[in-house]
C-alpha cells in the first residue's frame, strides 16, 4: 500500500512547481472566456434593433410566461396579449374605473334599428408607426382576415363568429353587419392591423411577426426588439393620440424563476414583478416593508372554484367519461357545496390573500356581480349537507361510509392541477370535511389536467378563469352550444353544462344592448348557475404584485380604486406608469457587468493564488 | 506515408485494418440505436394519453373546423403507420416538424437555443473537467492528506447540494447582494438586451458568471472522483515502481505514466457528460432564467407539445449516441488493448 509520504518525498526541485499548477488552470480560463467570446458573438443581436439612449427612462417587467408568438392572429397566452395591447388599438378600450367600453380606434358606435348593423366612426388622429394613416379599411381588412383565413382565426376567431360582412365606405367609417343580435360589439378585443404590412403574409399559421423591427403598430408603444425566453423591449410612441407614455422605454424580461424575479426586484433590476400570476404569500410577505417596495394585493379578476362532472356528453347526445352518476343529483352537489368553508380556505390556504367566493363573476366587474340572498346562499352547513345527503339516499353505513341504494360507497375523483399548490390544499380540506360526512376522495393531482378533462373522466375538478370586462365569454362556456358535436370533436365548454333555462337567460342577455337591462339578465343567469350547483366558486384570488417607488412614482391600478397593474383590459398602466426622480430601472449597465465580471476574475484568482500557495508549500515540503 | 520495414508494415496494416473494424462495427451499433430511437420517440410519445390537438387549443373556444384544420396542418389525420413513414422521411431531409406552442419550426427553436445551452454548459463543462482532473490527481497522489480529505469531502459535498438551491444562494449573495458582499451580478438571463459588440460580449460574460459558478461547483467533483478513484487503482501497479526504480522523478512518474493509464473511466466519463451537455442542465437554466434547450425541453413537455418533445429527444439521444460512439473510437488509442478485444 503506498502512502502519501512514500511518493510525495521524491518530490524534484529541478522544476517549479508554479508553471504546473497554473497552466491547467489559466489555460481553461482563457479557454472557457475564448468560447464564452466566441460563441457569445455572433449571437448578438442584428445591427438594425434599437439601443437604449442613455438617459431613457427604462421600465423593466419580469414576466414567467414565454411568448407563444407575436402575431396578433396567433398569440393567446397572457404575456403576448398584453404586448400586442400596447402596439395595437382595439376598436374600443375599456375605462380604467368601471370597464365601460370607451372610445378606441372607434370614436362613436351605433346600430341600426334591427340590432344587426353595427356602425363605427374611425378616429381621424391615429397613425401607424410608420407614419401612414390608420383607416377603417385597415379595421374592415383585420375582421375580414378572420372570417375568412382558419389560420388567421386562430386566436381572436371566436369574436367573429356571429359576423356575416364587414365593409369601409369611407377612410372613417366601419360597417359590421350580424347574422343575429351581439350585445359585445363594443367588447372587439381583436387588434387592428395595418393591411398594406400584413397583406404580404402569405401563411398566417407560421407568421410570428417577430423578425423584422421595429413592427409596424398603433399603440402607445412601438416593439423594437425580441429575443426569445429573453425580453421583449417596447419604445414609446411620442406622438400616440391618447398622449405620450411617461416611460421612454417599456422591457419584459423573462424569469423562469419566481424566486429570482423577486430577488430582481429587490435588488432594482426590474421594475415591477407580478409572478403567475400572483405573488404567493410568502413572497408578499418578504417583500413587504422593504424600502422602496410596493405590494399590490388587490381584489382579483380571477374566480377559483370546483366544477363537479354534470354527466359529461356531446351535443349528439353520447355519453362521454365516467363521471360519477350520484352527481346528477342535486341535492348531493348542494351537499357538497355546503360541507366547504370557504372562509377557512381563504384565511387558511390564500393567508388572507383573497376573497369569498359567492357568484359567478368577481365583485370587481360590479356591474355584473351577483351574490345569492340569504334564502338562496348555500353557506356552510354540514349538518344541512349530511341531511341532504340522506335524502337523496346516500346513508352512512357501520364503516360510517356513505352508500348508495347499489351498496357503492360514494367515492369521488378530484381532478387538480400538479402546479398549483392551492389546488393540493384546498383538496386536503376537502378530504376532511367530505370524509366527516363519510365521502371518501383522491386527488389525482397531474401536470396535464386537459386531457382527462376533455375526456370526461373526473367526479370534481379545480377550476377557474379570468374574467373579462365583457362577461360573455365565461357565460357562454355553459351553454349547450358550447358542447363538443361528438365525443370526437372538442368544444367551447368548460364544464359540460347544459340547461336549457340558463341557455334561455344566456340567448336574452346576448341580445339585449341595454346595459341595465342586460346587467339583470346576467345576474339571472348567475343566479341559475348557482342554484344549479355544478360549480362552487370558493374564493376570488387576489392580484398580488410588487414595484419599487424608486422607479415608478405612480402607476394606474384597473380598477383605479383598488385593482391590479399586470394584465389589465387595456394599456392603463404601462401607458399611465410615471417615472420617480431616481429614474428608470437599472438594469445594470457595462460598468456594473465590468465591475462584476472583474470581481469574479478576482474570485478566481484568489482561488487559484491560495491553490498555488498550498502547491508551493507541499512541494516546499516535499524538497525538504 | 510508406513504412520502412516490411514485417512493421504488415502489423501497422494488420492494427489499422482492425482499428477499421472495431470503428464500422461502433458505428454501426450507432446507426441502430439512432434507428432505435427514431422509432422509440415517435410512438413512446403517442403513448400520452388524449389528442395532441385537443390539449394544445383545450381552454379557448374553437369551432370543429378549426380542429379540423389543425389535424390537417399537424398531419394528425393520417393513420399511424403514414404518420411514421412521414416523420421518418422528413426527419431525413433536418425537417422536426412544426411546434404547436410556437408556430415555428422545431428546428428553429432547437438551432435558437442551442448557442445559449452550449455557451453555458460548454463554459462550466471546460471548467469543471480541468478543476476535477487537476484535483482529483492531487488528492490521489496525497491520499490520506489533508489535501486529500479537504477536496473529496468538498467534493463530495458539492456534489450532494441541489443545483437550483445552490444557484437561488448564490443569487441572493452574489446578484442581490448580502451583508457586506454587493450584488455583482444580474440576478437572470443571458443579457440586458440592447448592447453591441464589445459590449454585448461583456455583457454576455457578466450573466455567464453565476449560473456558471454553480454547474462547475455541482459538476467538478464527479471528475475529481472518478480521477481518484482511478489513479489510486494505478498507485500500487507495478511499473510504477519500475518507474520509480529507473530513479524517474515522481512529478514524471505521475504525470507520464500513472495518469495516462487511469484516463479511461475519465474519458468515459467526459464523453457522457459532452452528451449531457447539449441537453443542458434543466435545472441551473430555469434558475438563472437561460434561454437554453433545458427550458425548452420542460415547457415543450408541460403541453405537450408532440414536435417540439419528439424533436427535442432525438437531439439528446443522438447526441449522447454520437459521444459515447466517439468516446469507443478514443478508446483504441488510449489503451490499444481495447480494440483488439
Amino acid at each position: 500500500m503506498s502512502t502519501p509520504d512514500e511518493h510525495g518525498t521524491r518530490g524534484s526541485t529541478q522544476e517549479s512547481p508554479r508553471p504546473r499548477v497554473r497552466r491547467p488552470a489559466v489555460a481553461a480560463g482563457a479557454l472557457a472566456l475564448t468560447l464564452a467570446a466566441a460563441i457569445a458573438t455572433p449571437l448578438g443581436p442584428a445591427p438594425q434593433r434599437a439601443q437604449a439612449a442613455p438617459n431613457d427612462k427604462v421600465l423593466t417587467v419580469a414576466v414567467a410566461q414565454s411568448v407563444d408568438s407575436l402575431s396578433p392572429f396567433l398569440a393567446v397566452r397572457l404575456v403576448s396579449t398584453s404586448i400586442l395591447r400596447l402596439t395595437y388599438e382595439y376598436l374600443t378600450d375599456y375605462d380604467p374605473g368601471d370597464g365601460h367600453p370607451v372610445p378606441g380606434l372607434a370614436t362613436r358606435w351605433s346600430y341600426s334599428p334591427d340590432k344587426l348593423t353595427w356602425t363605427y366612426t374611425i378616429r381621424s388622429d391615429a397613425r401607424w408607426s410608420d407614419g401612414q394613416k390608420v383607416t377603417a379599411q385597415d379595421a374592415a381588412w383585420t375582421f375580414d382576415k378572420l372570417m375568412t383565413d382558419p389560420a388567421a382565426a386562430t386566436a381572436n376567431g371566436n369574436f367573429v363568429t356571429n359576423f356575416r360582412k364587414v365593409t369601409a365606405p369611407s377612410p372613417t367609417q366601419l360597417v359590421i353587419q350580424l347574422k343575429k343580435p351581439q350585445a359585445t360589439m363594443t367588447a372587439l378585443d381583436v387588434p387592428i392591423v395595418p393591411e398594406h404590412i400584413w397583406k404580404n403574409v402569405t401563411d398566417f399559421a407560421k407568421f410570428n411577426n417577430d423578425k423584422s423591427f421595429p413592427i409596424v403598430g398603433d399603440g402607445p408603444f412601438v416593439l423594437t426588439d425580441y429575443k426569445a425566453d429573453s425580453y421583449v423591449r417596447l419604445k414609446a410612441d411620442k406622438s400616440f393620440w391618447r398622449g405620450a407614455p411617461k416611460f421612454d422605454q417599456l422591457v419584459f424580461k423573462y424569469y423562469k424563476d419566481q424566486d429570482a424575479a423577486v430577488a430582481a426586484l429587490r435588488k432594482g433590476e426590474v421594475s415591477f414583478v407580478a409572478g403567475s400570476p400572483s405573488l404567493t404569500p410568502a413572497q408578499a410577505a418578504s417583500l413587504k416593508g422593504q424600502p422602496h417596495i410596493r405590494v399590490n394585493d388587490a381584489p382579483g379578476r380571477r374566480f377559483y372554484a370546483l366544477a363537479t362532472n354534470p354527466g359529461a356528453r356531446a351535443k349528439n347526445g353520447q355519453k362521454i367519461g365516467d363521471g360519477d352518476p350520484s352527481l346528477l343529483d342535486e341535492r348531493v352537489r348542494h351537499a357538497l357545496f355546503m360541507a366547504v368553508d370557504r372562509k377557512t380556505l381563504v384565511d387558511k390556504v390564500f393567508q388572507g390573500h383573497a376573497a369569498e367566493g359567492r357568484g359567478y363573476i368577481p365583485p370587481r366587474f360590479s356591474t355584473y356581480f351577483w351574490q345569492p340572498s340569504a334564502s338562496q346562499e348555500l353557506g356552510y352547513d354540514p349538518a344541512r349537507a349530511a341531511q341532504l345527503l340522506d335524502q337523496a339516499g346516500y346513508r352512512k353505513n357501520a364503516d360510517g361510509k356513505r352508500v348508495g341504494k347499489n351498496g357503492k360507497p360514494l367515492n369521488y375523483r378530484v381532478l387538480c392541477h400538479a402546479t398549483d399548490p392551492n389546488d393540493k390544499a384546498v383538496g386536503q380540506y376537502l378530504k376532511e370535511w367530505w370524509g366527516k360526512l363519510g365521502i371518501g376522495m383522491s386527488l389525482d393531482c397531474l401536470d396535464n389536467v386537459t386531457d382527462p378533462w376533455l375526456a370526461g373522466k373526473y367526479d370534481l375538478a379545480f377550476d377557474g378563469w379570468s374574467v373579462n370586462p365583457d362577461p360573455d365569454f365565461v357565460l357562454s362556456i355553459h351553454t349547450c352550444a358550447a358542447l363538443p358535436a361528438t365525443p370526437k370533436d372538442t368544444g367551447a365548454t368548460d364544464n359540460f353544462i347544459c340547461d336549457p333555462t340558463y341557455d334561455e337567460v344566456y340567448a336574452r342577455q346576448l341580445a339585449e344592448y341595454d346595459t341595465g337591462k342586460r346587467a339583470a339578465l346576467v345576474k339571472q343567469a348567475e343566479s341559475r348557475l348557482y342554484d344549479l350547483g355544478y360549480m362552487n366558486v370558493m374564493a376570488y384570488p387576489n392580484a398580488v404584485e410588487a414595484y419599487r417607488t424608486d422607479q415608478i412614482k405612480s402607476i394606474e391600478t384597473m380598477p383605479k380604486a383598488a385593482g391590479n397593474i399586470y394584465g389589465q383590459d387595456g394599456y392603463w398602466s404601462w401607458w399611465s406608469a410615471t417615472p420617480a426622480d431616481s429614474g428608470g430601472s437599472s438594469g445594470g449597465g457595462s460598468t456594473g457587468a465590468v465591475l462584476g465580471i472583474a470581481a469574479g476574475a478576482v474570485v478566481v484568482l484568489a482561488g487559484a493564488g491560495v491553490f498555488v500557495a498550498r502547491r508551493r508549500r507541499t512541494t516546499a515540503d516535499d524538497r525538504e | 506515408m510508406l513504412p520502412a520495414a516490411g514485417p512493421a508494415r504488415g502489423k501497422r496494416h494488420g492494427s489499422a485494418a482492425a482499428y477499421l473494424r472495431y470503428a464500422a462495427v461502433k458505428a454501426g451499433g450507432a446507426i441502430v440505436s439512432l434507428l432505435a430511437v427514431l422509432v422509440t420517440g415517435f410512438f413512446l410519445f403517442r403513448l400520452i394519453p388524449g389528442d395532441p390537438v385537443k390539449t394544445m387549443t383545450g381552454g379557448r373556444p374553437i369551432s370543429a373546423q378549426q380542429l379540423a384544420e389543425y389535424r390537417k396542418e399537424f398531419g394528425l389525420d393520417l393513420p399511424l403507420w403514414e404518420q411514421f413513414t412521414d416523420y421518418c422521411g422528413k426527419v431525413l431531409t433536418g425537417d422536426l416538424g412544426t411546434s404547436y406552442q410556437f408556430h415555428a419550426p422545431v428546428i428553429d427553436k432547437i438551432t435558437e437555443a442551442l448557442p445559449n445551452t452550449l455557451l453555458l454548459t460548454g463554459t462550466a463543462f471546460v471548467l469543471y473537467t480541468a478543476l476535477g482532473l487537476v484535483l482529483g490527481t492531487r488528492a490521489a497522489w496525497h491520499r490520506g492528506r489533508f489535501a486529500d480529505r479537504f477536496h473529496t469531502g468538498l467534493a463530495l459535498t458539492l456534489y450532494s447540494v441541489p443545483s437550483f438551491w445552490l444557484g437561488l444562494l448564490l443569487i441572493i449573495v452574489f446578484a442581490v447582494g448580502a451583508g457586506p458582499v454587493p450584488g455583482l451580478f444580474p440576478t437572470g438571463g443571458m443579457e440586458s438586451g440592447g448592447k453591441h459588440g464589445l459590449d454585448y460580449v461583456v455583457d454576455v460574460v457578466h450573466h455567464l458568471v453565476l449560473p456558471v459558478l454553480t454547474l462547475v461547483a455541482v459538476e467538478y467533483g464527479q471528475t475529481l472522483l472518478v480521477t481518484r478513484s482511478a489513479l489510486l487503482d494505478e498507485m500500487d501497479s507495478d511499473y510504477l515502481t519500475t518507474a520509480r526504480a529507473k530513479g524517474l522523478r515522481d512529478d514524471l512518474v505521475r504525470r507520464r505514466h500513472a495518469v495516462p493509464n487511469a484516463l479511461l473511466p475519465t474519458v468515459t466519463l467526459l464523453f457522457v457528460n459532452l452528451g449531457r451537455t447539449v441537453a443542458g442542465v434543466i435545472l441551473v437554466e430555469t434558475v438563472f432564467s437561460w434561454p437554453g434547450l433545458g427550458g425548452l425541453f420542460y415547457q415543450a413537455l408541460s403541453v405537450p407539445d408532440l414536435p417540439l418533445v419528439q424533436g427535442l429527444f432525438l437531439f439528446f439521444a443522438s447526441a449522447v449516441i454520437v459521444m459515447n460512439t466517439l468516446a469507443d473510437l478514443v478508446y483504441p488509442l488510449l489503451d490499444p488493448r481495447v480494440g483488439r478485444t
